[in-house]
């Protein structure tokens, strides 16, 4: 008993340290919360991710001393990349630092789901860069939400032409068999709906098959597709998940060449487990791939050669560190195009999200950035809040990863009706009123 | 020396057979009630310090609540009729899923008969505890089960709820309302015309459904019923032997165990989550409310509450400290450490007292009774 008292005792004592210690935020600096998980079976994919992030926030504290001055203060989250971990995470988070989050990018699309409705009521827009919900596209309806660079529709749109392209006309799809293997989360059934709109016009017969999470165990699913034989096996997973797939693929010696990943299936830690069986596995980029351009030198100048950096110097230029760091600079662009309208202060979440809304990337601005070569022009507006819907298609050739393909973008006639459809039904659902596009500055 | 009983005396059978028969328990009780019921939300809405943000209340104090809910529904089951079950999560999921499809309207096209089974959206309410009406029978269904087998056997059934149910969750969109990414989207949560939105109006409510089961739960295991399941959890035949149905104890205790826990499954989906999928309600979350009774206590209602808390709060806790110190410590190094030092105090408990924090309490109360000459 007294043991216990002694240890309870303790604890109040540190919890009384801990509230009156806890360092008095300064009044000049803007949060931005980071949700990550460098824990449990998404680690892999998530710990890459989150050192792009943090690494580049700390580049545009050590180089330039914050957005226009106003220095960047971080605070990361363990989320593990569970939803309900997630939602903890974003309540701990939202409201530190002056001004609050300016926004919140959690890195999954589940969380992304839970987090949609508080985001708007708290005001604090959500990027969701290349995943998240496809019809919060629409930003009439989802003003807090930004799915830049590429929504799940897009990609889905993307891998069907490359296929068309490699079979000879989209007239060749007619007849053909295109399985999804996908994660079974929102993040796995996000396409499905996109696929069976293609499926549809092109002709071609679609099998969604889903994968439980995380994903360790697809005998089942393999021998399904080994007794269909499908044309092609579209991935749709995620950490452990995509080496898994490539690994059964090689024991029922289905062709690599013919298995296309969804972008967050294809960097290096997807394919490396699987050693010399990865050998002609594609992948779609979100824009980037590897490597390391203009603003990497910086990395390296300005942390890494002071020991700042957050992960090993090999690992820098990797797939998912690029697209953290991509993430990251989106981010503080969007802090920065507020900042001329708002001033050059710490900033709230809804004025944060007028910059996201009004932000404009050029070439020009993206060579000034140093993502040359990484990344096109991003227009983002009002009823597009994806911003640019272009895509390429890589291939590992067991010791990197090779660009094979040219440019394509997500062809809007066939996303748009769908985006409109579902999100006037979120609408009507949550009664929300979108707004008048026309009328937005 | 406060907590002393002499000196009152009771003079009818009511007053000995209460709840609480202690004044003190009855004013502490009544304290925290008041505290929980009138403290916090004035607090809360007043933004006054620990509730200067929404983060206790939401993150905090609404699971909390809510689990505690559900861990009393386990603990009826489990610890009040020893049938063993690792169901929990599956009860949670039929109750948001029935409140969401009920809520939402139900059309159940019977097109071989010529028509269709038609039901408007319900009010916010009807729904909650309908969806718990549901998993009560989903609960009796499982339980049956329980009349041939035992201990662990019958957990590996119960785990086939579990699995059963995670499965048609996932697998047929009737249940999602045909949503394509299968996250369905909680209604708006309408009382007769009153609208609860805020955080500390969501915590009113579920403390109100909290407060309320557990008034009613405890009266059942106090009462002829809870008996019985007692009975058939010390010693089946015995019980048998004395005149107690097994069926009927055994499935009262499944239809009210799984009734709890519907209602907590359904608060969970509407109140705290406002959108989810399956995986909120994955065995994951059958273990948790399992560990939750074996740690507050098998057969308490007030151990569940503490369970609740302690599994919960404590991982999260373990995760705020460092930051708020400032421990110069990287994210995976906090989270390591949380798993680490969480099992290890789970370990300590379980060792040093294997019944749980509510016999802790009761030892407590002993020698406080005792005081100053505890032995």
């Amino acid at each position: 008993m007294a043991s216990i008292a002694r240890n309870v005792l303790m604890l109040a004592a540190a919890l009384a340290g801990a509230a009156l210690s806890a360092p008095a935020a300064a009044q000049t600096e803007q949060f931005i919360p980071i949700l990550s998980y460098r824990t449990g079976p998404y680690a892999v994919n998530g710990a890459p991710y989150a050192n792009g992030v943090v690494d580049y926030y700390s580049l545009i504290n050590e180089r330039d001393g914050g957005i226009n001055g106003v220095k960047i203060l971080t605070e990361e989250c363990e989320t593990g990349y569970a939803t309900d971990k997630g939602v903890e995470c974003y309540e701990r988070l939202k409201s530190k630092g002056p001004t609050g989050a300016a926004f919140i990018n959690p890195l999954s699309t589940g969380i992304t789901f839970a987090l949609t409705e508080k985001t708007a009521t708290d005001k604090i827009p959500i990027i969701t860069m290349g995943y998240g919900r496809a019809d919060s596209k629409n930003g009439a309806v989802f003003a807090y939400n930004f799915p830049l660079l590429g929504t799940y529709w897009s990609a889905a749109d993307i891998a069907i032409q490359y296929v068309a392209k490699e079979l000879g006309g989209f007239d060749k799809l007619k007849g053909r068999k295109i399985s999804l293997l996908y994660h079974d989360s929102p993040y796995g059934k996000e396409p499905i709906p996109m696929l069976q709109v293609l499926a549809q016009k092109y002709g071609f017969d679609f099998t969604p098959i889903p994968v439980t999470h995380p994903g360790v165990e697809q005998k089942s699913q393999w021998l399904a597709i080994r007794q269909n034989r499908p044309d092609y096996v579209l991935v749709w997973g995620w950490g452990v998940m995509n080496s898994t797939a490539i690994k059964e693929a090689a024991a029922v010696a289905y062709p690599r060449d013919k298995m296309i990943g969804v972008w967050w299936s294809g960097a290096e830690p997807d394919v490396t487990p699987a050693g010399d069986q990865a050998a002609g596995y594609k992948s779609l980029m979100l824009q980037h791939g590897a490597g390391k351009f203009l603003v990497h030198a910086d990395i390296e100048k300005y942390l890494y050669a002071k020991g700042k950096g957050s992960t090993e110097p090999g690992k820098i230029g990797e797939i998912l560190y690029n697209r953290g760091m991509t993430n990251a600079m989106l981010g503080v662009e969007a802090i920065r195009k507020a900042q001329e309208k708002f001033g050059k202060k710490p900033l709230t979440g809804e004025q944060v999200r007028w910059g996201l809304e009004n932000l404009v990337l050029t070439a020009d601005r993206i060579k000034e950035l140093g993502f040359e070569g990484m990344l096109k022009p991003v227009s983002i507006s009002c009823s597009d809040h994806e911003g640019a819907r272009y895509g390429r298609v890589q291939q590992w050739v067991g010791k990197g990863w090779k660009v094979i393909s040219d440019w394509y973008t997500a062809d809007e006639s066939l996303i748009e009706p769908l985006v409109a459809d579902v999100s006037a039904k979120y609408a009507a659902e949550k009664k929300i009123k979108p707004r008048d596009c026309a009328k937005e500055t | 020396m406060l907590y002393r009983e002499a000196g009152q005396f009771k003079t009818n059978y009511a007053e000995d057979m209460a709840i609480f028969p202690i004044r003190q328990d009855r004013i502490a009780l009544a304290v925290l009630l008041g505290l929980a019921f009138i403290g916090v939300p004035l607090l809360a809405s007043f933004r006054i310090w620990p509730f200067r943000t929404d983060y206790l209340l939401w993150a905090i104090l609404l699971p909390f609540l809510i689990l505690a809910l559900a861990a009393v529904g386990t603990n009826i089951l489990v610890g009040y009729c020893g049938q063993i079950s690792l169901g929990s999560g599956a009860f949670m999921a039929i109750g948001a899923y029935s409140a969401y499809k009920l809520a939402t309207g139900v059309h159940i096209p019977l097109a071989w008969l010529g028509f269709a089974i038609a039901i408007p959206p319900l009010p916010v309410l009807a729904s909650i505890l309908l969806g718990g009406l549901m998993a009560a029978c989903a609960g009796i269904l499982f339980g049956i089960p329980s009349l041939r087998i035992k201990g662990l056997y019958l957990a590996v059934a119960t785990l086939a709820a579990q699995f059963f149910f995670d499965w048609a969750f996932l697998r047929l969109p009737w249940f999602t309302n045909y949503a394509p990414s299968g996250s369905v989207n909680a209604p708006e949560l309408d009382f007769f015309g009153m609208i609860v939105r805020t955080p500390v109006e969501r915590y009113l409510l579920c403390l109100l459904f909290v407060s309320v089961m557990a008034v009613l739960a405890k009266n059942l295991v106090r009462g002829n019923l809870g008996r019985q399941w007692m009975a058939i959890r010390d010693m089946d035949i015995a019980a048998e032997l004395i005149g107690i149905r097994p069926l009927y104890a055994k499935l009262t205790a499944f239809a009210v165990s799984s009734f709890i826990i519907g209602v907590a499954g359904a608060l969970w989906a509407f109140v705290y989550l406002g959108s989810w999928e399956p995986l909120a309600f994955s065995i994951d979350r059958s273990l948790e409310l399992l560990f939750m009774v074996i740690i507050g206590g098998l057969g308490s209602i007030m151990g569940s509450f503490i369970g609740a808390a302690f599994i919960l709060i404590m991982p999260i806790m373990l995760n705020v400290i460092p930051t708020e110190l400032g421990l110069p410590l990287s994210t995976q190094t906090i989270t390591h450490l949380q798993f680490i030092i969480f099992g290890s105090l789970i370990c300590y408990l379980l060792i040093k007292e294997p019944h749980g924090f509510a016999r802790l309490i009761s030892i407590g109360k002993e020698k406080l009774r005792l005081w100053p000459f505890p032995y």
